[in-house]
C-alpha cells in the first residue's frame, strides 16, 4: 500500500516536472483549456442570471380578464365565484367605471373620453397568479378564456414566456457548445501527450526493458492530463470571476433602470469545483486515449 | 534453471535466425554464446529477455515457459534479470546516478533505499565518483560499466549481456571482464553473447556456438583454462 502510494506520488511529481519543464506551452495550454471551459459556463451563468431577472421583475406576472361589453354584474359575480373557487392567487375586480376614472387621469385622454356617449371599457379582473412559472401562467390563461362572458384574456407576461423559450434554446446551444469545447479539451490534451510520448520514446523503451509495467509508463502522462485539466478549470474560474466582476456594476445599474430587484450572482464554490473536476476528468481522458493509442503503436 | 528445447525463431521477413536450438544452463554457470555476425546471438538474447517470442519450442527459466508468458507478466520477469544491451540503452539526458535509479524506481523502492542501492552498484563498477556526471562525458568503457551497474542494481540472479566488449579497447574490455568474473564468483548466472575472441582466450568454461542459427557441438570449442 505504501509502495503503491509512493508510485502515485512519484508519477504526480513527474507530471508536475513535465508541466514546469515547458512553462510557455503549459501556459498556452491552460489558456486554451481555461477558455474552452469558461465560455460555456459563463454562458450558462448569464442565462441563469437572466432567468432570475425575469423572476425578480415586479408585477410581470399578471393576467387580465376582460369581460364582454354586454356582461352585467351577474356575469361578473359568476367570474368572481369561479376565481374564488380556483384560487389562482391574488385577484382584484376592476369595474368599467373604475377603469374609466383611471384612464381619465392620463393627460390628453380625458377630453376624448368626455366626448364619448358612453363608457367603452369593459369590466375586468386582474389576477396575480401565485404560481408564476410560465407554463402555469399559460395554463391559467387558457382556463380563464374558456369561462363565460370573457371576451379576452391578456397575459402581461408574454415577454417572460418568450424569454423562457429563448433561455431554453440558449441553454441547449450552450450545452452543445460545452460538448464541443469539452471535445476540444480532450483533443488538446491528446496532442500534448502525443508530443510528450514522441519526445520520450527512448525513455519509455528503456523503462520497459528494465521492467516497467504499462501502468508505470502511463501514470505520469495521465497525471499530467489530470493536473493540466484541473488547473485549466481553476483558470476558467478566474476568467469568469474577472469577467463577472467587471460586468456586475454596469449590469446592476442597467437593471435598476427597469425597476427590477436583482443581484448578479457569479461563481459559487460548487461551480468552481465542478469546472476543476470536469477539466481534470477530460484532461485525464485525453491523456488516457493518447497513451493507449501511442503506446500501442510503440509496441 | 534455463532450458531451451527445440527453439525456432523466424522473423516476419522469413529469416530463420534460430533453428532447433536446445541447451541447458545451470544456476551459477558462466556461458558464452559465440558465433559470427548474423549467427543468431542477439536473437537468442532477445528471446531470453522476453523481448521476442520464439516461433516454436520452449524456453523455460526456473520452470516457467517465458515464450508463453502473458504480456502483463513480462515486466516482473525482466526485473529478475540484469540486461546489458549491445547498444546499452542508456539515457543520455540523465546523469549516471539517475540511469541506475530507474530500475529501482520501477520496482517501487523507497527513495533512500534506491539511492543506497544505486550507489552500491556504481561503486561495484568503479563509477561512484562519477554519479553526477553527464553521460556525454563518460568514455565508452565507463558507459559500459554504467550499463552493468544498471543491470545489477536490482540484484538479479541472471545477468544477460549482448556484445559487452565490442568497440572497447583492451583495458576497458579487461575491466568489464573482471566485473563479470566478480559476479560469477558470488553465484550470479552469466550468459554473454560475443564474437570477441579476447573473451574466449581469457576465460571460457562453457561455450554455446551458433552458426547460422544452429547450435554447433560445443565440445570442440571448449577451451580449457591455460
Ligand atoms: N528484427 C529482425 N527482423 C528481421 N531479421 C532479423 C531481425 N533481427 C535479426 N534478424 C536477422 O536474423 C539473423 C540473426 O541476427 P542476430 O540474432 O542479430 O545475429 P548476431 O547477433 O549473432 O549477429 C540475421 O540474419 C539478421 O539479419
Ligand atoms: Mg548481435
Amino acid at each position: 500500500m505504501k509502495a503503491f502510494l509512493a508510485q502515485h506520488r512519484m508519477a504526480l511529481d513527474d507530471a508536475k516536472q513535465k508541466l514546469l519543464a515547458s512553462p510557455l506551452s503549459a501556459v498556452l495550454s491552460l489558456i486554451m483549456i481555461g477558455t474552452a471551459l469558461a465560455l460555456p459556463v459563463a454562458g450558462l451563468l448569464v442565462l441563469d442570471n437572466l432567468r432570475s431577472l425575469a423572476g425578480g421583475t415586479p408585477q410581470v406576472q399578471q393576467i387580465s380578464l376582460f369581460m364582454t361589453a354586454s356582461a352585467d354584474s351577474e356575469a361578473a359575480g359568476e367570474i368572481e365565484a369561479r376565481l374564488r373557487a380556483a384560487r389562482p392567487g391574488n385577484w382584484r375586480f376592476v369595474s368599467r367605471d373604475e377603469a374609466l376614472e383611471r384612464l381619465k387621469l392620463v393627460e390628453g385622454v380625458s377630453e376624448i373620453l368626455e366626448s364619448l356617449p358612453k363608457n367603452p371599457l369593459p369590466d375586468a379582473f386582474v389576477v396575480e397568479p401565485a404560481d408564476i412559472r410560465p407554463e402555469a401562467v399559460e395554463n391559467l390563461a387558457q382556463v380563464f378564456s374558456s369561462w363565460p362572458n370573457i371576451a379576452h384574456v391578456q397575459l402581461d407576461s408574454d415577454w417572460v414566456r418568450r424569454l423562457d423559450v429563448f433561455l431554453r434554446i440558449g441553454k441547449l446551444a450552450l450545452f452543445m457548445l460545452a460538448g464541443l469545447f469539452g471535445g476540444a479539451l480532450v483533443i488538446i490534451t491528446f496532442n500534448t501527450i502525443r508530443l510528450q510520448i514522441l519526445a520520450q520514446a527512448s525513455e519509455i523503451e528503456v523503462a520497459r526493458l528494465v521492467g516497467a509495467t504499462n501502468a508505470f509508463i502511463r501514470r505520469p502522462f495521465q497525471y499530467f492530463g489530470l493536473l493540466q485539466g484541473f488547473l485549466g478549470g481553476l483558470f476558467a474560474s478566474l476568467l469568469i470571476f474577472s469577467g463577472s466582476w467587471l460586468l456586475s456594476e454596469p449590469l446592476d445599474d442597467l437593471v435598476a433602470l427597469y425597476g427590477a430587484v436583482w443581484n448578479f450572482h457569479g461563481l459559487n464554490f460548487q461551480t468552481i469545483a465542478g469546472m476543476a473536476a470536469i477539466g481534470a476528468f477530460l484532461g485525464w481522458f485525453g491523456a488516457f486515449l493518447s497513451v493507449t493509442v501511442h503506446l500501442k503503436k510503440m509496441g | 534453471m534455463i532450458t531451451a528445447r527445440a527453439l525456432f525463431k523466424r522473423y516476419p521477413q522469413g529469416i530463420e535466425a534460430l533453428k532447433d536450438v536446445s541447451f541447458e544452463i545451470g544456476a551459477g554457470e558462466m556461458v558464452f554464446i559465440t558465433g559470427h555476425s548474423g549467427a543468431g546471438k542477439t536473437t537468442l538474447f532477445r528471446l531470453l529477455a522476453a523481448i521476442e517470442r520464439p516461433t516454436s519450442g520452449s524456453l523455460l527459466i526456473n520452470g516457467k515457459n517465458i515464450g508463453a508468458l502473458s504480456a502483463s507478466a513480462i515486466p516482473y520477469l525482466r526485473r529478475k534479470f540484469g540486461l546489458i544491451f549491445q547498444d546499452q540503452k542508456l539515457l543520455f539526458d540523465r546523469n549516471a546516478l539517475d540511469n541506475v535509479l530507474l530500475p529501482l524506481k520501477i520496482a517501487g523502492l523507497s527513495v533512500q533505499e534506491a539511492l543506497r542501492r544505486a550507489r552500491a552498484a556504481l561503486d561495484k563498477v568503479g563509477l561512484l565518483d562519477r554519479e553526477k556526471a553527464s553521460l556525454l562525458t563518460l568514455s565508452g568503457g565507463e558507459q559500459q560499466r554504467l550499463a552493468i551497474a544498471r543491470a545489477v542494481v536490482n540484484r538479479p540472479t541472471i545477468l544477460l549481456a549482448d556484445e559487452p566488449t565490442t568497440n572497447l579497447d583492451q583495458d576497458s574490455a579487461a575491466e568489464i571482464l573482471g566485473i563479470f568474473r566478480a559476479f560469477h564468483q558470488v553465484g550470479v548466472t552469466l550468459i554473454i553473447a560475443t564474437h570477441d575472441p579476447r573473451w574466449i582466450a581469457r576465460l571460457s568454461p562453457r561455450i554455446l556456438r551458433l552458426d547460422r542459427g544452429s547450435l554447433q557441438d560445443s565440445a570442440e570449442c571448449f577451451n580449457p583454462r591455460p
